[in-house]
């Protein structure tokens, strides 16, 4: 029983040294930020990786989201002759949850674990190591870059998701089962408050990019320096990030719902 | 790793997309018509019902909106609700004898105030009252006053139904 | 100029999981010699490297590198010391997204400030020295590990520093990669007037070109010296590990239950 309460109370204060160690790593990453003229070509670069790099994948799922949701909306709607409302009903889907919800586990899934992988091998391999012996600081060199990318990313791919995933929802709908593509975009415009919902979800995107990066940029650094390491720090990694979000996302949809 | 300069081009093209996006988004998914907010004056006018009238309802007038309500609270004194609506500067030629009532957009919609013009030669303007008002119509209380209704004309007509056979009645009886 | 670069005195480290690796151990670097510390594995002689550029701290005692107190430095000031230091660890440590050339002139172009073809003229010297002038264009992943091991060499006197330290240079190269690398180290070391430090398990090759070596064993120094005196050295320690015999004091036999137990009682879990 006792060797119970030892191990419970160990690997607690284990996992909160842990959380403390990531957290001081956000605050020297946001903290001592690049050197804009020297980094700023660095985080262009991560901007580039973990941003256009996902952009196939983010576009791809988008449209397909999209007109399932015409497809699945039209037909529920039909039955209460209120198929004039899938405007809306996407609309507002999309931008306020699907929109900023699935691009974050999306984004976590492809850059996310790209990140922790790179970091983690970096650091196997003692580049990082290196790094700090020639006197340059890898994390403002390599992490800060990196978790900046993010930041921008996230927003960005959320704004394109969106309007890719009411485009998708507009070829299904308006093209394919033939609600009449005025009624669509008016109702959508009536129903749908740039400032509530769009806003709003992009504000979503923005916090869930800092969770989701910083999750990555944490599990990269504190691998364990071996292939298995590096190997469960990067499923770690997605699998920490998407939980987050989801958890994020209600918090702030009840947040958001009740005006603040 | 692409040359510095591609990774700027593309990464200034994926930048350039995301603008567009939300460029889409703002003015065709939400219809966002301006950007700043419309300079507006303010207008009080009392109710002794708002139904379901909500802040940011919609000012109408004729169908056309021209504001929307900014505030609502209850006076103290007369426990009437106080209604502060926000009309757009543009519109500022409403006489100030109009009057205003809150409707339903469709039959269960939401509620909205539409100002109906009347005559005067001077005009609303910051601070004014709308002193002829109409409240809403609460649903539950119409669909009382109707069962009332209904209920009374029925003891009427059941009198008069029962005189009727009894006559109907007798007639048959007397054949 | 101090004759001892670097001076550690009565240093003792516990790593994060509770293993001391040092206790109370003393020793001297002097400047412009080869100075090779050995030891069984495990014993934290990757981790003395780490202590001494400061990566680490240790728990008591004090290290002293070029007159200063490598721990007492602020940041910046650790920073400014480490550029007058290089270290070429096990694995290179090469950037992996970089070509040969971008990574030999890695430091030069984070710390100074000259032109490119200044910059062009130190890198292809840099590798001129390890003989790897010819492979400027290359990736990382293009180079056999000897090469790359060369190559992080150039990349760590890119700025010519005063102390140079090697991590397990030797470890997994083929005879000619190791007679290569053992000319260099010792050419270096007398061409550029460095100070270097050698960290090995490699008896023969180390014992070649040092001019003092240092035996470290379970948290402290078993025994220093020329290689020759170490090798005449009668102490049972020092006669095992320098030659290689399998039982002494270090045992053949992780610590078990005794044979009866294990064999005659059945199942080796009773």
């Amino acid at each position: 029983m006792m060797n119970q309460l030892v191990w419970l109370g160990q690997s607690g204060i284990e996992n909160l040294r842990q959380l403390g160690k990531t957290g001081l790593l956000l605050f020297h990453v946001v903290f001592s930020p690049p050197h804009w003229r020297k980094n700023f070509p660095l985080v262009v670069q991560q901007v580039y990786a973990e941003g256009v790099l996902s952009l196939l994948i983010i576009i791809v799922s988008s449209l397909f989201i999209g007109m399932v949701l015409a497809l699945q909306g039209y037909h529920t709607l039909a039955k209460f002759g209120a198929s004039q409302q899938l405007g809306p009903l996407v609309a507002l889907s999309v931008a306020r949850e699907l929109g900023p919800v699935v691009t974050a586990i999306l984004f976590a899934g492809r850059a996310g674990s790209a990140v922790t992988a790179e970091i983690g091998l970096m650091k196997a391999t003692e580049q990082l190591s290196s790094m700090e012996m020639m006197a340059v600081d890898p994390l403002r060199r390599v992490i800060s870059p990196r978790f900046w990318g993010g930041f921008i990313s996230m927003p960005l791919l959320t704004m394109i998701f969106n309007m890719t995933a009411i485009y998708g929802a507009y070829l299904v709908g308006v093209k394919w089962l033939g609600v009449d593509g005025g009624v669509f975009w008016s109702n959508m415009q009536s129903s749908v408050e740039f400032h509530a919902d769009i806003v709003n979800g992009i504000l979503k995107s923005m916090v869930f990019g800092v969770a989701v990066i910083w999750i990555a940029v944490a599990q990269g650094y504190f691998a364990v320096p071996t292939a298995a390491g590096i190997a469960s720090a990067t499923t770690r990694s997605v699998v920490y990030a998407s939980l987050t979000v989801l958890g994020l996302d209600f918090v702030l949809t009840a947040m958001m719902i009740g005006e603040w | 790793m692409l040359p510095q300069r591609y990774i700027e081009t593309l990464v200034g093209l994926f930048l350039l997309f995301a603008i567009l996006a939300l460029t889409v988004l703002a003015f065709k998914v939400s219809g966002l018509t301006n950007l700043f907010p419309a300079k507006t004056y303010l207008v009080t006018a009392e109710f002794d019902e708002i139904g379901g009238l909500k802040v940011r309802s919609a000012v109408k007038i004729g169908g056309v909106q021209v504001g929307e309500v900014s505030k609502i609270a209850l006076d103290p004194v007369t426990y009437r609700a106080v209604v502060t609506l926000a009309i757009d500067d543009r519109y500022n030629d409403i006489p100030d004898d109009s009057s205003a009532g809150i409707f339903t957009s469709g039959l269960l919609g939401d509620n909205y105030i539409a100002i109906t013009p009347m005559y005067n030669k001077t005009f609303l303007k910051n601070g004014s009252q709308i002193e002829m008002t109409r409240s809403a119509m609460v649903l539950e209380k119409l669909i009382g006053q109707f069962l009332y209704k209904i209920g009374n004309s029925g003891n009427d007509s059941n009198a008069n139904s029962n005189a009727n056979s009894n006559e109907k009645g007798d007639k048959h009886a007397n054949q | 100029m101090p004759e001892n670069l670097v001076e550690i005195s009565k240093m003792s480290f516990v790593h994060e999981n509770g293993r001391i690796v040092f206790q109370d151990v003393d020793m001297v670097i002097p400047r412009g010699k080869i100075t090779a510390i050995m030891g069984p594995s495990g014993t934290g002689k990757t981790t003395l490297l780490r202590l001494i550029g400061g990566q680490l701290t240790p728990n008591a005692g004090q290290i002293k590198v070029a007159g200063q107190y490598i721990h007492q430095l602020s940041r910046k000031e650790l920073y400014q010391a480490r550029k007058r230091m290089g270290m070429l660890f096990q694995s290179g440590g090469l950037f992996t997204h970089l070509n040969v050339f971008e990574n030999v002139a890695f430091a030069l172009r984070e710390h100074t400030r000259l032109s490119e073809s200044m910059i062009r003229t130190l890198v292809l010297m840099k590798l001129q020295m390890v003989g790897l002038r010819g492979t400027w264009s290359l990736m990382p992943s293009e180079l056999s590990g000897g090469m790359a091991r060369r190559v992080a060499l150039a990349r760590a006197i890119a700025l010519d520093p005063e102390l140079i330290m090697y991590d397990e240079p030797f470890t997994g190269q083929d005879p000619i990669s190791m007679g290569v690398l053992v000319k260099l180290i010792r050419t270096l070391n007398d061409a550029l007037g460095l100070t270097s430090v050698i960290v090995s398990h490699d008896v023969g090759e180390t014992m070649s070109i040092a001019d003092y070596v240092y035996v470290i064993s379970d948290r402290h120094v078993i025994g220093q010296g020329s290689p020759g005196s170490i090798i005449s050295n009668t102490s049972g320690e020092l006669q095992q590990f320098i030659k290689g015999l399998p039982d002494g004091p270090v045992p053949f036999d992780y610590p078990a239950v005794s044979i009866e137990q294990d064999f005659l009682q059945g199942s080796a879990a009773s």
